[in-house]
């Protein structure tokens, strides 16, 4: 990939792209003049209305909120097991078959066993996004810890330092790229399925938002405004995290 | 045993039906500079970290001070080709990495004669992808000599080097090792490299690797590769190579 050094251009060609994607969306839609569809400046409109009485913040809380605690458990036992798992073989030969069984199994499947586990609270989105994420962040770790340079392990066995230390130091720095990764791709995967949990059942957050709108009177404008904000959300989610990328004892991996 | 450091004892190594080492034995004294070198892919690698305690001979056995080499150990330590310099860590905390499993006292203070050593002072904290080829082989081998080995492998540790920085670590290497007496075993492909260096040269068969021929390195340090011993030497070993 050539590399672009203006930050002008990286911040103004998908500005463009974006500002003529919705230009176009609005001459469409005011030329068929369709009834239901609505135009950029209805959209606009609509949202603005939804954030000036607050119901706007409290719905994208409430599914934030979801995704934090879901994300977080998810986090605090996928590393953990994932490291485990790359580093005792026993440990990955015993555990593996069953997670395979249970990644690809689509969340939605999980819906109803969620509502009768859980009921129709917070808990059930809070379980989907947690199974749902869980995977991508355990396979990623072990992935990382299973394919560390072997010369990086043949020096700390050649140093004789202790367990503890070739783990802090060797083990965990050369995983936490992958372990960065697989953050990324299962925090976009929790941000996906709030959104699908929420469709189901409940009374707060976007998803909620979305089958509202449409249900209480067919209203597009606020059902296309959730939609963007929910993108917008995610691009700032995955922003926060690629900010990890910056850390020292990363960088390693991305120079060159 | 007295004047023997390592004891090479009918090694054979094999890997699956490939049989790579064939009963190699000589012996190291202590304090001597031993060059390796033979055809690629050979065996060299393989015996080297049978040596260091990396991987494990069919048959035969190592003997350090007349003790059964089970596994590596920080008494020798290996500095290979591609390096192992970890790079999520500063120069200063590599070294600090190597010392804390021994019982030296004042690691921070010997991290940072090591590193001034190696000529790298003001660089204690920056990480390898900071540095140059040459400067990043510096760490290496301050990182190895900081925890005061008895031996050190070298596995074409200058071989990544542009010519000209390989020539200056070997100087480099030369000096460092006329300051700290160590045992050394290197492999090269760069037959000059062994004769500036060496006490002796060993000349590898192709595999199954034997030992071909041994040659005496007589000259006195600092050495020329201009003098006509160095050159006849140089014909020499080329020779036993089939070139
Ligand atoms: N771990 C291994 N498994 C299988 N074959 C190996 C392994 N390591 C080395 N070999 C083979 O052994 C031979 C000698 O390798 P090596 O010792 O690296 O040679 P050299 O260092 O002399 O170039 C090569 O043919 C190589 O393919
Ligand atoms: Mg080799």
């Amino acid at each position: 990939m050539r590399e672009v050094d203006s930050k002008l251009v990286r911040f103004a060609a998908p500005t463009l792209l974006i500002g003529s994607l919705i230009a176009l969306w609005w001459i469409i839609v005011a030329r068929s003049d369709s009834a239901i569809f609505p135009t950029p400046g209805e959209v606009a409109t609509g949202a603005w209305a939804l954030a000036k009485d607050g119901t706007l913040w409290q719905h994208i809380e409430a599914s934030l909120f979801r995704v934090e605690i879901g994300f977080g458990l998810a986090f605090l036992i996928g590393v953990p097991l994932g490291l485990w798992m790359g580093w005792v073989s026993a440990a990955f030969y015993t555990l593996n078959p069953l997670f395979q069984m249970l990644r690809p199994i689509s969340p939605i499947a999980w819906i109803p066993v969620a509502i009768l586990w859980f009921g129709v609270g917070d808990f059930s989105p809070i379980f989907l996004i947690f199974i749902s994420s869980v995977f991508p962040m355990m396979v990623q770790t072990i992935v990382g810890v299973r394919t560390i340079d072997r010369r990086y392990l043949r020096a700390a066995a050649n140093f004789g330092v202790s367990r503890w230390t070739l783990f802090r130091r060797v083990v965990i720095p050369a995983v936490l790229p992958e372990i960065i990764v697989g953050m990324r791709i299962g925090l976009g995967v929790a941000w996906l399925v709030v959104v699908a949990a929420e469709m189901i059942a409940l009374n707060t957050g976007l998803g909620y938002l979305i089958m509202d709108s449409r249900n209480a009177g067919n209203r597009y404008d606020l059902v296309i405004a959730s939609m963007i904000i929910i993108g917008v959300i995610g691009l700032l989610l995955d922003g926060i995290t690629r900010l990890l990328e910056q850390m020292d004892i990363v960088k390693w991996r991305y120079v060159r | 045993m007295s004047d023997k450091k390592i004891v090479i004892d009918r090694i054979h190594k094999s890997f699956g039906a490939l049989p790579v080492v064939e009963d190699v034995s000589f012996d190291v004294r202590d304090g001597e500079f031993v060059a390796i070198v033979g055809p690629s892919g050979c065996g060299k690698s393989t015996l080297l970290n049978i040596m260091a305690g990396f991987e494990r001979a069919d048959r035969g056995a190592i003997r350090i001070d007349g003790v059964d080499r089970v596994g590596p150990s920080r008494n020798g330590i290996m500095i290979s080709q591609h390096g192992s310099v970890f790079p999520w860590l500063t120069v200063h905390a590599n070294l600090m990495f190597a010392l804390s499993g021994t019982k030296h006292r004042n690691h921070r203070e010997l991290a940072d004669r090591y590193i001034e050593m190696v000529g790298l002072a003001g660089f204690e904290q920056s990480y390898a992808h900071e540095l140059s080829g040459g400067m990043l082989k510096r760490v290496e081998i301050a990182r190895a000599l900081v925890v005061k080995p008895e031996i050190l492998y070298m596995d074409e540790p200058f071989s990544a080097l542009d010519a000209l920085m390989s020539l200056k670590m070997q100087t480099e290497l030369r000096r460092i090792l006329d300051e700290e007496r160590h045992t050394v075993l290197l492999i090269t492909h760069d037959v000059e490299e062994a004769i500036f260096l060496a006490d002796r040269i060993l000349v590898l068969s192709q595999r199954p690797t034997t030992i071909q021929t041994t040659f005496d390195v007589e000259l006195p340090h600092p050495r020329k590769l201009s003098d006509p011993r160095a050159q006849e030497l140089r014909e020499a070993i080329l020779k036993e190579l089939g070139l």
